[in-house]
């Protein structure tokens, strides 16, 4: 079956307190010059018809009022 | 009128849910599986971790079979309350406008504070929760507070999440469905500090035309 992978990440503009996080906690750990950290998921699946991932995606694996997704079909 | 409180596996405030509805009137559990919600003509979507909030919190919870037919009954205009996980829920299910995100501070908040509710009225209620930030984007909530659909708000300078305009709580444009992030059935008894939260269960019980 093909095997496809699901970026879901918080959507532009929206706060994201997880990015925040891992970005102040980085200069401690002597990573210095790493800025926009933004922390999602990621899914990976099979799928019998990949054309329906989209819908998929609209309606359980992101919410689109606040996250985006991205679709890579492997 | 009978208050039916679903209970989802990881639901964990639907007793004491079912004891602020049993303040009011009758009311029973109503099992996540249930399709027929027999005779009850109010819901309460309680907090918890539903699904063990699994992907988002309340995106596994919109697909049980209950949540169908409180979709039913929420658009035959009977009253349906959604706390805490009840409100992502509710959400989710696209039965309240806007979304619930991690908190601002990254920290579970468990507080006692003050809300004021869209009649001036304010009430002392606990809040727990770490995914509790109300967002919504500007038009939409620009949308709500001309609609009179904010309900609840944090009283100034009490808003434990950042959630947008010190939101707490919403309603539907019908004004039967109310979802909030504070705990009204955590206060229903003098023994624990306040009953004011008696007062969101009977203004939605008011606002609902029972089924």
């Amino acid at each position: 079956m093909p095997r496809a992978r699901v970026l879901i990440r918080p959507k532009e503009g929206i706060l994201d307190p997880q990015g925040k996080a891992v970005e102040r906690a980085l200069p401690a750990l002597g990573f210095e010059g790493i800025e926009h950290v933004h922390v999602g998921r990621m899914v990976e699946l099979e799928a019998e018809d990949p054309e329906r991932l989209a819908e998929l995606c609209e309606k359980l694996l992101a919410n689109p009022l606040i996250e985006d997704y991205e679709i890579q079909t492997l | 009128m009978i208050w039916g409180v679903l209970q989802f596996p990881g639901s964990c405030d639907e007793r004491d849910a079912l004891h602020a509805c049993s303040l009011l009137g009758e009311a029973r559990l109503v099992w996540h599986e249930e399709r027929d919600l027999d005779g009850v003509g109010g819901v309460v979507v309680p907090g918890g971790f539903s699904y063990g909030d699994y992907l988002r919190a309340g995106a596994i919870a919109r697909f049980s079979p209950a949540m169908e037919a409180v979709a039913e009954l929420a658009a035959a205009g009977g009253p349906v309350l959604g706390i805490c996980n009840g409100f992502q829920v509710l959400c989710e299910a696209g039965l309240l406008p806007g979304a619930l995100l991690l908190n601002e501070s990254m920290r579970f908040v468990c507080r006692q504070l003050d809300l004021v509710g869209d009649g001036g009225e304010r009430l002392s209620i606990p809040a727990k929760h770490g995914e509790g930030r109300y967002y919504a984007p500007d038009e939409v909530l620009d949308g709500l507070e001309a609609n009179g659909q904010v309900a609840y708000r944090y009283a100034p300078g009490q808003n434990p999440n950042g959630s947008a305009r010190d939101i707490a709580g919403v309603r539907n444009e019908a004004g039967n469905v109310v979802g909030l992030m504070p705990h009204p059935e955590h206060a229903v008894d003098p023994l624990t500090g306040s009953t004011d939260g008696l007062r969101v269960f009977e203004a939605v019980a008011a606002a609902g035309a029972p089924a």
